[in-house]
């Protein structure tokens, strides 16, 4: 037992206590734009937290890297530079709210440790171009590791459990990482790339059943350029395909996604896949809901899910607002800052909505 | 003149992923690029490590190079450290550098990402933007992002965003400076000139083709 425990105990990770300074998305910001929000709003009001959120960071270039249209040295320099501003904020907890960007974080410190030569020159290129200079990090982390840390304090104070409310089963969850969240380093990751519980830990700490399906660990299909490329996107659409096939014989009730980038991908192709083939992956003709990990903590603690922005996803949630028993309006939904209707969105072809 | 191989191995990535490999095809049978195209990491390796100058060549203006989704499940899986990920990281920034990628269909379609997330970056900070992104060029977003994107400007107020002001939160304008600062480092560090090698290299090639 002391071994299996000790065997475990090397796939966790150090997790700051607090006092954190919040990188943005790329992706996130556009496609759920409340999620950043909700996150800060969870650390600070719920956990009482300290994060600072700077209004100077930007991307880390980590789409444009892996793309393959910027060189390294310029994404060192970036990553360099939101260091920089870390240090100068007089903080040394490092959170960012994309899978891609731990990547290249974790990526770029990497290569430092073994070329020490290439921090050198990236230290001189960010002083020649900005006049900055840097600390590394003492903590990088994800955002989700930090909802996983505090994933029982959530679940002392929420209003409700991942449960089906009529008939008291755990709803059924399927998890998905994402690839530069563990595969690359698998020790930056909890769990390793062998058994990630980043989001299985939520599911379990919040009443929910993990779903275990043979492409569990398969991409959700980005690809980077392969998406980034209107004639290439077959890649994408048709990867994130192989998962819901794989999935559906278990009847998932709902998807977390750990990357903005994947929780986009699995809601969007569900759509595309409705369009083209008149095929959902759900027994009712809604499709499974894909939320993530903020919109799940905001569900769990009680959110009006209009002001989770659970609205802008493609796949209509509303099924699983019902089988949670979350009370909501439904007029609420379409409605803007003052209280405005601003009209509904066209209705997809096949795939159904409420 | 360097040899191709010379200049792949200048680069760090190159040094990182290609320890020796023996060609048991793990990262093929894991790669979501081979089990959707014409595209086989392990044969790619193999290539890469005969040091043969014409078969670096025909990798470096093929389409086989451009394949990869930069997933990195190839780094978990590989039983001797090798990341073909890696490899074709350090192929590609050749194949920009020496003009070649122009040669190839993919590599070609470079230019599409040039233009829209690497100038996104310097406009706006970010890779993507909502201002940007349309159901012209992506039909996928589907109804509910037209509807949003129509609306953007009271939804994400409701929601809590700083969209197109200055200041901390989501969407936000960011500043000068920082755009500035951006600006600094993408010529400090070359990725202007690769911009610019991008441009020219696809403005040639079209030229020809006429
Ligand atoms: S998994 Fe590694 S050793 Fe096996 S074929 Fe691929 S690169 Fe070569
Ligand atoms: S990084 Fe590229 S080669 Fe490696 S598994 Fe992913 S798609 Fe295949």
């Amino acid at each position: 037992m002391k071994n299996k425990n000790q065997r475990w105990l090397s796939y966790q990770k150090e997790i700051a206590d607090d006092h954190y300074y919040f990188a943005r998305s790329c992706i996130r910001q556009n496609f759920f734009p409340a999620s950043e929000t909700i996150f800060l709003k969870i650390l600070r009001e719920e956990l009482g937290k300290d994060i600072f959120d700077d209004p100077e960071q930007t991307t880390c270039t980590g789409i444009a890297y892996h793309s393959g249209i910027i060189p390294l040295e310029t994404t060192m320099t970036v990553v360099a530079r939101q260091f920089a501003l870390m240090t100068r904020a007089g903080h040394e907890n490092f959170v960012c709210s994309c899978v891609t960007s731990f990547g290249i974080y974790i990526e770029v410190l990497e290569l430092w440790k073994h070329f020490p030569e290439q921090e050198k020159k990236t230290r001189e290129a960010l002083l020649k171009s900005t006049g900055l200079d840097f600390k590394i990090p003492v903590n990088l982390v994800h955002t989700s590791d930090i909802i996983y840390k505090f994933r029982d304090q959530i679940a002392a104070k929420a209003s409700l459990k991942l449960v089906n409310c009529t008939g008291g089963n755990p709803l059924k969850i399927v998890d998905h990482v994402g690839c530069h969240y563990a595969k690359i380093f698998p020790d930056k990751g909890i769990g390793g790339a062998e058994y990630p519980y980043v989001l299985a830990g939520l599911i379990d700490a919040w009443g929910g059943e993990q779903v275990d399906y043979p492409e569990r660990r398969h991409c959700c299909g980005f690809g980077f350029r392969q998406y980034l490329i209107k004639e290439n996107r077959g890649y994408s659409v048709t990867n994130s395909k192989f998962k819901f096939e794989s999935m559906a014989p278990y009847h998932p009730d709902l998807i977390i996604a750990n990357c903005p980038g994947c929780t986009f991908f699995l809601d969007r192709w569900q759509y595309v896949i409705s369009e083209m083939e008149n095929k959902t992956y759900d027994s009712e003709g809604y499709g499974i809901p894909v939320l993530t990990y903020e919109e799940v903590a905001g569900l769990v603690l009680g959110y009006d899910p209009w002001d989770l922005g659970l609205q802008l996803h493609q796949v209509d949630v509303e099924p699983l607002l019902i089988k949670l028993g979350v009370i909501y309006s439904q007029e609420g939904k379409y409605k803007g800052m003052n209280g405005e209707e601003l009209g509904k969105p066209a209705k997809p072809q096949f795939l159904k909505t409420h | 003149m360097e040899s191709f191989y010379q200049l792949l191995s200048n680069d760090i990535r190159f040094q990182e992923g290609l320890k020796a490999c023996i060609s048991c095809g793990t990262c093929t049978a894991i790669c979501p690029a081979a089990q959707v195209s014409d595209y086989d990491p392990r044969m790619l390796v193999e290539m890469v490590q005969t040091r043969n100058e014409e078969v670096l060549l025909e990798l470096l203006n093929g389409d086989a190079i451009w394949r990869c989704g930069e997933c990195l499940s190839c780094k978990t899986r590989c039983p001797r450290g090798n990341t073909p990920g890696h490899i074709i990281q350090a192929l590609r920034a050749l194949s920009i550098k020496t003009g070649l990628f122009a040669d190839s269909k993919q590599g070609n379609l470079q230019l599409e990402i040039k233009r829209t997330v690497g100038e996104h970056i310097l406009k706006y900070g970010y890779c993507v933007h909502i201002d940007e992104i349309d159901t012209g060029k992506y039909p996928e977003q589907g109804p509910v992002w037209e509807w949003f994107r129509e609306n953007r400007e009271s939804l994400l107020a409701r929601l809590g965003a700083n969209y197109n002001h200055e200041g901390a939160g989501t969407l936000r304008k960011i500043s000068n400076r920082s755009l500035e600062d951006l600006q600094a480092i993408f010529i400090e560090t070359g990725a202007m000139e690769r911009f610019q090698q991008i441009e020219s290299g696809s403005a040639k090639q079209a030229k020809d083709e006429k």
